[in-house]
Parts: C-alpha cells; structure tokens; sequence
C-alpha cells in the first residue's frame, strides 16, 4: 500500500499509456485486481492479442497525443502464445529506442516488461516503478509543443510571405517563384 | 443483422456497479453522466448488475427501443463477461462485434484506493471504448470442426479416470504415460484414507479395464514431444521409448525374468522407493499394466552404459523361446495423431527430504519419507509387509513429522493437502504393524472432508500421540542413556510450553506435493501457464478450475495443485465432460480477430512472410501480393504491425480501433 503513488500538488499527473498482450500480461493485471494488489492510477490498458500486434505507431502515437510514459507487456520469452511475438516486439522495441533518443525523448519513459499471467505482483511494482520514473522526469508535453512548433512555423511563413511580398513589389515583372509553407 | 444504414452512429453505454466491486471506488453515475454528453451516445445507464438477466435484457431493450447500433459495457475483465455481453448484444438484433468492454473492476476499482482518481480512470477508458467502438464492423465467427479424439497425458488416476469417462461415451483416447506402467502414485500406496481401502484393491482393475478398453490406445513409457494445431485440430507426436520388448508379443510369462544371467535382483527397484531390488529385466510391480516386461539398457549385460554389445549369453532370449517378444535393436518410435482435445494429467512429485538437512534423510538410515513407508507397510512390498528398519531392527517408537516441504518460507509455502490425512493413516497402519508408540508433530491438523475428522477422532482413541509444534531437528546424539542407540526429536512442544526431547527408532517424514521438475517444459509443450508455485494454472479458480487458458486443453489432478484422490477423480471427470462438451457440439467458434491483406496497397515486398509463426502467408506470385490463408491464421497481429506500407489489417484489432482508443484515452 504505501507503494502506491500519491499524486502531487500540482495539477499534472502522469499519464501512461500501457499495451498489454491477451494471454499474460492482461491476465496478469486481471489477476492482480482480483488479488486486490494496489498500483498507482496512472495507467490505461490497451488490450492486444499479442505484444507482436504493438505497432511502432502506437507508441509515438500515444506519445505525440499527451502520454508521458508507454508501458509495453507481453509474456516471457519462450512463453508466447504465438510462439515468438514477444520476440518480434522487442526488435521493433530496440529500434524505437534509438529513434526516440534522436528525439529527445528519455529512455525511461517508454518500458517493455515481460509479465506472466501468474505475475499480478510484477504489475503491481512494473507501474509503480514507472509512474514513479515519469513522475520524476516531469511532463512530456508533446501537444505543448506541437502546438508551439506549429506558432513558429506560421510565424516563419509569414516572414517568408512578407519577404516575398516584397520582393514582388520591387521587381513586379518576375515571375513569383512556387512557395509551400508548413 | 441490422447495419446502420444512413451511417449514424447511436452508442448505448452501460456501467455496472457489481454490487459494491466497483460502485465503492468508482462513482457510476458520474460516469455514466459524463458519457451521456460524448458524440454518438444516443443512451448512457448505470445498472446494479449487467450480467444478470434483466441487465442482459436492458441492452436487448434498448438496441430495439432507441434503435442502438453500438454497445458499449463497462463492468468485469473481457475475459470473464465479453462473451455474454457479446450474446446480448446478438439478441438484441445486432452484430456480436459491435460490443466493446472496458474493465473497471479488476483493472480500476479493485486496485486503486482513491475514488476520484479511479473514477477519473473509468472515464478516461470508458472515452476510449466510445471512441472505439464507432470504428467496430460485423463480423462473422468462424466455425471450426472438432476432431472427436482426445489424447490424456499421465497414467495416475486422473489420466486412467479421465479416459474412462471418456472411453466409456464412445471416444477414442490415446492415453499416454511416461513410465512403464499406468497406476501413477495411488498404485504405490497400500491404504487410502479414511476409509481404509487397500489402494491397489479399487486401482488395479480400472488399470486393467483400460488395458483392455477397445477405445483406449495406450502407450506407456512414452512422452509427447511436439504439440502444433488449435482447439479441435492437434497434431500431437508421442515417442515410444524403447523397452527392447515387443509389446505385442510378450504375453507376460516373466521367464526371461526368472531366467536372467543375474539369478538375484540387484539393482535398485524405482516402484519401491529404492527400498527393493529388481533385475535388469523387469516388471515394474504385479499389477503392471499393460503386464509387459521391459529392459534398462544402463544394467543389462547386452549392453553396455545403454550401448548394444551384444556380449551377455543371453538367456532371457531362450527363455522367452518360440514368442521371440525380446528385441534388442529396439529403437524410439515417433508417433503422430490427430485429437481436438488434450487433457494434461500429470500429477505431482514429493518434496526432496534433503532439502530439509535438519531431519537428516539420507543421513541417518531410519529415516524415511512417508512414500517409502507406503511401500514398506504394503503387503506387495520389499519387505512383505513387514516394517523392518534399514538397520534390520523393527521399531518400537515411531515418530510423524507433518509439513516436511509444506507450510514453510524456506522450501515451499503452500500446504499440500493430503499429508495431515496420509500421515493419520500411516500412524494408524504403523500402530497395526508394529504396535510401536508413535509420535505425530503437527503444526495445525487440517482434516477437511467427509469422514476426515472422525478419522482423527479414531486416532486419538487409538492411543497415537499428538505433539503440536515443528520438529527442530532429527539427531543421535544422545544426551541421556534412554536416547543411546536411538533418534532424538527436538521439538518445542507448543501446547505444553516447553522443548522437549523425544527418542524414537524411526522417523517417518510427511513430505509434499509439489510441480513435477518438467512442469515447465510441458507448460511449454501445451502452451498453458503455471501459477506462482509451478502448478498448471486454471483458467478461472471458481468457475473454470479444469480449463486452461488455451482452449481445447484440460487439467485433471495434482499437476494443477495438491489435492486427495476423491477431488483428482472429481476434476478428472469433469475434464473428461469438459472435453465431451466439445466433441458432441463438434464445432468450436474462433474469434474472428485474423488478419488480411488491403490488396491495392501491397507492394508485394514479402517482409511479412517469414514472420508468420504459422506461415499463414504466402505470396500470390499471379498478383504480386501477400495472401493470408485465415485458417492457419491465429490474429496476433505481428504482420499487422511489421508491414511497412500498412498494408495489413486486423479484424478486431484495425488500426484505427486502436488509434481511436489511444486518443479516447488521453483526451483531457
């Protein structure tokens, strides 16, 4: 219980996005509610039928729509229900790292875990450990700064609109060269 | 089935309160208010219990009176309720798959403990599911056909009742055991409690009637190697271990047995706990089934460390004569069947009384595991029946050590069920043998059971001691001249107060069940799941304590945690029903959830081909495109997920369901 992470004052709290394989990690969690164990409320589960099903996408996804963290389970190594799905989900998982760490996302802030169905307890510490690490890190914000790298782009195009303006002015019988804004 | 026809999406939202489950944590008509206003509700209600049969009937109201095209049912797991909410759903005029749940119970209000945050949480899911649920399509379930033959695996008593039943309905079984003979633990006893039963009286004829079962195939000293396939289509492969006998013609004379260059038994008997001596070829006991001899290529003179030679005079060849049943050049057979259900029978092991220094098994010669005095009190026994020590003296004080390997942080936590009630019957046949004092050291008695308790009763008149408290250690360091010669039990004696030292001859330990030391290889093999202490797990503790999480596959017995021979035969039995259920309904539905290819967007590239575990997909060399085959399919979704041009989709599970779930779930 006194595992459990309390939100802090401010209004923010973490928000961690999970997709949860059918067969372990789903069970899991399923059994650790019924076991009645206490985990952070941070989390939303999406169900997949296998981990092998998490599409790269998801996660920047997720990401890009407000998460600040994205949990990935699936079941043990050698323990797929679809003999080696899990396996396929952590090369992909491997990749992503790499590309996230171009984008200046943190490392911890998105996590695979393998999780049997027998393992409500590995949920219970896996989500608390990782709120715990988001909470730490802060917000990811990345609407925020969708939205601020949008106001920059429309103000840079309209400096490039103004200077081409400009310039058609003072020699009118150019041609208006071809233009794309963002 | 009713589509929308002008592409109006009308989403009727149920929230169940489970009693106080969710309705304690989460506040439902809160949520169920904050819905009412998201687009596409045309209806938002919270209900006391949607499972029940008006919350069921409610949805089939609704669908018809508000013309609903979509239903979404925030309650329990998916896994325990989609399928009657996808049944209301279907009688109520819709496609079952215009469903979609979202749990709040054990996902949300089961594990959180403030109300608001949970409630919080509940919509944020349920904004997910609403946003999914827009996306969902009919779809059509598949229907597979069910091959009517069911393999067991294990000989104990669950695997012998288990194909019984089921040969006894008219289905074929391959029964398959890894020893040489069926009879499991329960052949090795010589009483079973509380009725006092002779074990080997009310097991050898059922191991018989299999043997003879024209419906049953039995293979012994055999193990199944590969399983492939689904519910209703397993292709299992089984190898026969060589036992250098032709099953077929040996007829069970044992001449080559009394005829073996060996004249006197010299290797240690397995079926006797070691306690005994067998012969290179042997019969593992009397009541072998089938009653077939076999050969251990690691002590026959033909062989040598398992290797033909053929250097012996070999004089069970002779012996055997005319039947010529002996075969040398025996080697591992492969077979390969075809069943639609599997039932995994295979039992337990006992705890490793090594592993309890303390008690000193293996160190001092008297003392023994509670398995090794079965064998010792059994009248077929080593010793006749007759309980002689090791050291050849018979014992006149006897002690019982309860919860050896049970009940302990150090070794294994859970009790394991039977020893209170073996160890009672192993005092009261000690007590008729030996009339020696004995001594049981117990931490709790746990006699749960019809006629259990009146058993203890009877011990207690009979005059056997009961000490509550857990033995210290076993030693034969004596410290007064009554304890010279003797065993001495350190124990603090909980009830009276104080340590005490008690000196017997013989020291009986109650070791317990635990996981077969393969368990993890056959959870493997049959893709199950074990549970924290190793055992099978069940699908539901209450409600599916037979089923696996893989359908079309059953536990019986003490592979999924101890239990007695009445409860084993019980769940072998509903195994057994489990398996008919399936058989005579002779189709199972597969969730439609495979994957398929948006042809006009494959580029033809093949990188999904060698990722499919099933190699469901091929390549359609005419069209230059990938090509499902959605009966190999199984809908994981990796293809789904790898295909760089999104070319692949799954049912159930389309981008754009998931997608929309992620933007439900972090809309504010």
């Amino acid at each position: 219980m006194n595992e459990v992470i309390k939100p802090p004052n401010s209004s923010w709290r973490p928000r961690v996005v999970a997709f949860f394989c059918n067969w372990c990690t789903y069970t899991a969690a399923d059994l650790a509610g019924v076991s009645r164990l206490k985990y952070a409320p941070n989390i939303r589960v999406i169900r997949l039928m296998c981990s092998g099903r998490v599409d790269p996408q998801f996660i920047l996804d997720a990401l890009a729509r407000g998460a600040d963290g994205v949990l990935i389970g699936g079941c043990h190594p050698g323990d797929c229900h679809y003999v080696e799905g899990n396996y396929k989900m952590l090369r992909r998982f491997q990749m992503l790292k790499r590309m996230l760490k171009d984008l200046g996302i943190e490392e911890e802030r998105v996590r695979l875990e393998w999780i049997s169905a027998a393992e409500g307890e590995k949920v219970k510490r896996v989500v608390n450990e990782m709120v715990g690490q988001v909470q730490k890190l802060g917000p990811l914000g990345m609407p925020g700064k969708f939205e601020e790298w949008d106001k920059e782009m429309e103000h840079f195009a309209a400096q490039v609109e103004e200077k081409d303006a400009a310039a058609a002015c003072s020699c009118a019988t150019a041609n208006k060269p071809e233009l794309t804004t963002a | 089935m009713k589509e929308q026809s002008n592409g109006e999406i009308r989403i009727g939202f149920y929230i169940c309160h489970c009693g106080h489950n969710i309705a304690a944590m989460v506040d439902c008509p809160e949520v169920a208010k904050y819905v009412e206003k998201m687009p596409g509700v045309a209806l938002s209600r919270d209900y006391k219990y949607m499972c029940s049969d008006p919350g069921q009937e409610l949805i089939q109201k609704d669908i018809r009176e508000f013309d609903l095209n979509r239903v979404v049912v925030a309650s329990c797991s998916p896994l325990l309720h989609e399928h009657t909410f996808r049944g209301a759903t279907e009688a109520g005029g819709l496609n079952p798959f215009f469903f979609h749940m979202v749990n709040i119970r054990e996902h949300d209000s089961w594990v959180h403990t403030d109300r608001n945050e949970a409630t919080e949480k509940a919509k944020a899911l349920v904004r997910a599911a609403i946003e999914r649920v827009a996306f969902h399509r009919a779809l059509e379930v598949k229907k597979v056909p069910i091959h009517p033959d069911v393999l067991v695996v294990g000989g104990g008593i669950a695997g012998i009742h288990a194909a019984m039943t089921l040969a006894n309905a008219g289905k074929k079984v391959f029964l398959v055991e890894r020893e040489p003979s069926i009879g499991g633990h329960m052949a090795k006893f010589d009483k079973t409690f509380p009725t006092l039963d002779c074990a080997a009286c009310i097991l050898t004829p059922r191991m018989s009637e299999v043997g003879a079962h024209k419906n049953i195939t039995l293979w012994t000293y055999s193990e199944v190697t590969k399983v492939d396939g689904y519910v209703g289509n397993f292709t299992v492969t089984v190898k026969r271990k060589p036992r250098y006998i032709n099953e077929d013609l040996c007829t069970g004379c044992q001449e080559c047995i009394a005829n073996c260059v060996y004249k006197e038994p010299k290797f240690l008997d397995e079926f006797n706990e070691g306690l005994g001596k067998r012969k290179p070829v042997y019969i593992p006991f009397p009541q072998a089934t089938p009653q077939v001899v076999l050969i251990d290529p690691e002590v026959c003179l033909n062989f040598k460390r398992g290797v033909l030679t053929d250097k012996c005079k070999k004089t069970c060849v002779e012996a055997c004569g005319e039947k010529k049943a002996i075969t040398f050049t025996q080697q591992d057979e492969i077979k390969e069947v075809k069943v639609g259900n599997i039932i995994i029978a295979t039992g337990f092991q006992t705890f490793d009384a090594k592993r309890v220094p303390q008690y000193g098994y293996g160190t001092y010669p008297n003392v023994y595991t509670a398995l090794e005095v079965e064998r010792l009190v059994n009248a077929s026994g080593p010793t006749g029946g007759e309980v002689i020590l090791r050291d050849g003296k018979h014992p006149k004080a006897i002690g019982i050590i309860h919860c050896v390997g049970s009940r302990d942080n150090r070794t294994n936590r859970w009790c394991s069920r039977v020893c209170c009630m073996y160890s009672l019957k192993l005092a009261h046949l000690l007590k008729e043998h030996t009339d020696a004092e004995i001594f049981n050291f117990y931490i709790d008695m746990r006699t749960p059971g019809k006629g259990y308790e009146e058993f203890y009763n009877k011990l207690l008149e009979e005059g056997v001691q009961f000490i509550r408290g857990r033995v210290g250690e076993v030693t034969d360091w004596a410290m007064t001249p009554e304890e010279e010669g003797k065993l001495v039990l350190r124990v603090e004696d909980t009830l009276a107060g104080f340590v005490r030292r008690i000196p017997v001859d013989m020291v009986v330990l109650s070791t317990g069940l635990e996981p077969q030391a393969d368990a993890q290889d056959v959870r493997r093999l049959f893709n199950m799941s074990c549970g924290t202490e190793g055992f099978f797990l069940e699908r539901h503790p209450k409600l599916a304590p037979v089923n696996t999480f893989t359908d079309g596959i059953f536990l019986a017995g003490a592979c999924q945690g101890p239990r007695d021979i009445p409860d084993t035969v019980a769940q072998a039995g509903a195994a057994a029903a489990e398996a008919l259920v399936l058989i005579d309904r002779g189709y199972i539905e597969q969730e439609p959830n495979t994957a398929y290819v948006l042809e006009n967007e494959c580029s033809g590239c093949k990188s999904c081909i060698p990722l499919c575990p099933y190699t469901a997909i091929t390549f359609d060399e005419a069209k230059e495109k990938a090509l499902i085959n959605e009966a190999l399919c199984k809908g994981c979704g990796t293809c789904v997920a790898s295909c760089p041009s999104g070319s692949i989709a799954q049912r159930l599970f389309e981008d754009e369901e998931v997608f929309s779930e992620i933007r439900g779930l972090l809309a504010f």
